[in-house]
């Protein structure tokens, strides 16, 4: 990418510009800090100064070549130890997009950073080395994009220099993924053969694998079709906070704040008030001091209704014939967070949407064998970075879906009640 | 965003910014004592402008925390008044000369009022008992900052353990604490450089003048353009002459660098970046040059 191309992204940052995020998996050995450093240099999202610095380390260390992994591993000890630790955020963009990268750790006792990038990417990247095919780590990857519903994967074949950039040896790893693709829930899959180090197929067709007719990586992501992903059909909105103004100006003004998590809203709709079951008529949809048309998601509006219904925060306006069951009694797929065992019995604190209250696990049915898919009855508890299926019940009724129609709606966040921390990652699968 | 969008799609501006209201949504929400802490800079502004989004029609509902390091641009000093009287939201000063005086921070010659910033901040915190704390630090900016939650959670002693952060999953933000706890928030953590500087131009807020190019008298140290000033004399050797520049970020006036710059329009302030080929942090703050590794260090101190 040029200046005149560097000058034209600036430019568009403000305009019609999209955002994708993406998630990408994978360990240092498979290139992946590699890859996100050559997408930002190649971007210009990457200066010279930090390049020299980099350059400099690179030297110093003794390497043959500029490490583009130093660019990416920001904490200390990272750098010391050389592993990612931690999900990191990188910012890139081009004419046309902004990409925000969910940067995970590809090591088997890093999942819950993998759950946790994976929770709001669009489209998961995942990097496997050309010379070692597929291996445990890639389909445990895969499998974690598909249960968090990723609705995109990108599986990169890297190092395709290494392997002299061997046709058969592509096809072997592109035909198994596909195979083991299919017990997936994976709408959109394309497979790449890249070389990250040298920049094949990065951002430029690559002239040493003439056989490959398909996208370059940036190319894809930059073409990705992500619209079509979002619900505009059930309207959800979640409220956030009442705001009352009580001032002279705005006497008489309530209005609902919150994020329309899906489906299209206008003045004049009639809604119903979850968990309640009141029923109202949609008076006015603002935006800042301005009054609009129709709210979609993600749009954080304020939602004004015709009655003096008792609206607070944690509630869901919804429409009246297509609302969800509130719902006391739920069955989903738990990530477990933390070193002490998920055990029967357990009572934890429960965040769902802006919803809290407190949750029984009543059952732990398996825990999943993410390698094997295998589902392990007998397990009765699930450890640090293992998922499974769980039964809870709620002291307050969630307003949910189930998690495969809707992320939003149908995801919820466990803490302990004692420490504080979040513990748990869950997916609805059915409430009642 | 008045007109009607026949396609649905927001643009990613507009999603930053919906994301950015429901966290300070989320945290009037769920926090006893918010307070947003106000530097002046383009980011704080920002940030005033989604809080002030995210209320309206009522008041932005928690106060302005500054910490004046007593050597701030009049410039900032000037534009921080003008939006605190405009929104009518209290403004707090902690300042760091008072907090010398009376030994809560202790000058041993050596260090700069950036960093003792960090002390008078979380005095400020700790007296006035804020819960949860608005800052405007962004991702993109510097390596430590990429790890950041939107929530970071601070213990008992105002510090970040980079290690031990708690999963952030979804828009599913966590906001528990224990007693003299707090939590630092960061609503424009996805936000770029760019985005911030589009924003300002699309909103048409006010920023201060110091962000455009001027007529000032500089001096080089180290490799940066430092203000003459009174807190900051010419050393033997160094020389200020009038130059036109303008500051990329603002601070502490002593510490922060300008660059020879013409650009005087938002419009023109973007392309400048685009083609510029040194990050914000690096070229202009004399703060964060001694390690690779000192805004990690800082960081886990409680700066902002």
């Amino acid at each position: 990418m040029g200046a005149d191309n560097a000058l034209e992204t600036a430019q568009n940052v403000g305009r019609n510009m999209d955002l994708l995020r993406f998630a990408t998996a994978g360990s240092v050995d498979d290139g992946k800090s590699t890859l996100i450093g050559r997408l930002l240099l190649d971007s210009k999202s990457i200066f010279e100064d930090q390049l020299e610095a980099v350059e400099a380390t690179s030297q110093s260390k003794g390497y043959d070549y500029t490490d583009l992994a130093l660019l990416t591993d920001g904490l200390r000890s990272e750098r010391e130890q050389g592993i990612t630790i931690d999900v990191a955020y990188r910012y890139f963009a081009t004419p046309t997009r902004k990409f925000i990268i969910a940067d995970t750790p590809g090591h088997v006792q890093y999942t819950r950073n993998m759950v946790t990038g994976a929770s709001t990417a669009d489209l998961g990247l995942v990097l496997v080395d050309a010379r070692q095919g597929l291996t445990e780590q890639s389909r445990r990857h895969a499998v974690i994009l598909s249960l968090l519903r990723v609705p995109h994967l990108v599986l990169a074949v890297n190092k395709m220099d290494l392997v002299d950039f061997d046709e058969d040896t592509f096809k072997k790893i592109h035909a198994e993924f596909t195979s083991f693709a299919t017990k997936l829930n994976i709408p959109d899959l394309e497979v790449i053969p890249i070389s990250a180090l040298q920049g094949d197929n990065v951002v430029n067709r690559s002239e040493n694998m003439p056989w490959y007719q398909g996208p370059s990586l940036m190319h894809h992501l930059e073409n990705v079709h992500v619209a079509s992903d979002r619900d505009l059909v059930d309207a959800r909105f979640p409220v956030q906070y009442v705001i009352r103004p009580k001032s002279d100006d705005f006497h008489d003004y309530r209005g609902y704040g919150g994020q329309l998590a899906s489906g299209v809203l206008k003045p004049g709709d009639e809604v119903v008030v979850l968990p309640s079951g009141m029923t109202s008529t949609i008076a006015g949809i603002d935006l800042f001091d301005q009054e609009i048309d129709e709210a979609f998601p993600p749009m954080s509006v304020t939602i004004r209704l015709a009655d003096d219904v008792d609206v607070s925060r944690g509630d869901m306006i919804a429409r009246i014939k297509n609302a969800p069951t509130p719902s006391q009694d739920i069955d989903a797929m738990v990530c477990w967070m933390t070193t002490e065992p998920l055990r029967k019995g357990q009572k934890l604190a429960i965040k769902h949407t802006t919803r809290t209250g407190r949750a029984l696990v009543k059952d732990i049915q398996y825990r999943l064998d993410v390698n094997s898919l295998h589902r392990d009855q007998e397990t009765g508890e699930l450890g640090l970075n293992e998922i499974g299926r769980v039964q809870l019940r709620t002291t307050v009724p969630l307003l949910c879906d189930p998690y495969a129609k809707n992320r939003t709606t149908g995801s919820f966040i466990l803490i302990d009640e004692a420490t504080g921390v979040t513990v748990g990652a869950g997916m609805i699968n059915s409430g009642s | 965003m008045t007109q009607t969008h026949v396609d649905y799609q927001l643009s990613q501006l507009d999603q930053l910014e919906a994301e950015s209201i429901h966290i300070f949504r989320e945290v009037a929400a769920e926090f006893e004592k918010p307070v947003l802490m106000f530097s002046g800079g383009k980011d704080s502004i920002v940030m005033m402008r989604l809080a002030e989004k995210a209320f309206y029609p009522a008041k932005i509902p928690f106060p302005v925390l500054q910490v004046d390091t007593g050597y701030d641009f009049p410039e900032v000093l000037a534009t921080r008044d003008n939006w605190v009287n405009r929104l009518g939201v209290r403004l707090i000063v902690a300042s760091v000369e008072e907090a010398l005086a009376k030994g809560i921070v202790v000058d041993d010659g050596k260090t700069s009022r950036n960093r003792h910033q960090i002390g008078t901040l979380l005095n400020a915190i700790e007296e006035e008992g804020f819960t949860a704390a608005f800052g405007g630090g962004r991702r993109d900016e510097e390596k430590a900052r990429a790890k950041e939650r939107v929530y970071s959670h601070r213990d008992e002693f105002g510090q970040w353990d980079p290690k031990n952060q708690r999963p952030e999953l979804w828009s599913l933000y966590n906001g528990r604490l224990h007693a003299g706890e707090h939590m630092r928030i960061f609503p424009i953590s996805n936000w770029t450089e760019l985005d911030i500087w589009h924003y300002i131009g699309r909103e048409g807020i006010e920023i201060p003048s110091i962000y455009f190019s001027h007529q000032r008298r500089v001096f080089e140290r180290d490799g940066m353009l430092l203000t003459e000033s009174e807190f900051n004399p010419c050393k033997p050797g160094e020389e200020a002459a009038e130059r036109t520049v303008r500051f990329r970020t603002v601070g502490d006036l002593t510490l922060t660098g300008c660059v020879e710059s013409t650009a005087s329009t938002i419009d023109e302030i973007i392309d400048e970046i685009a083609v510029a080929r040194l990050t914000e942090r690096g070229a202009t703050r004399g703060d964060d040059r001694f390690s690779e590794a000192a805004m990690e260090d800082r960081k886990k101190e409680g700066y902002f």
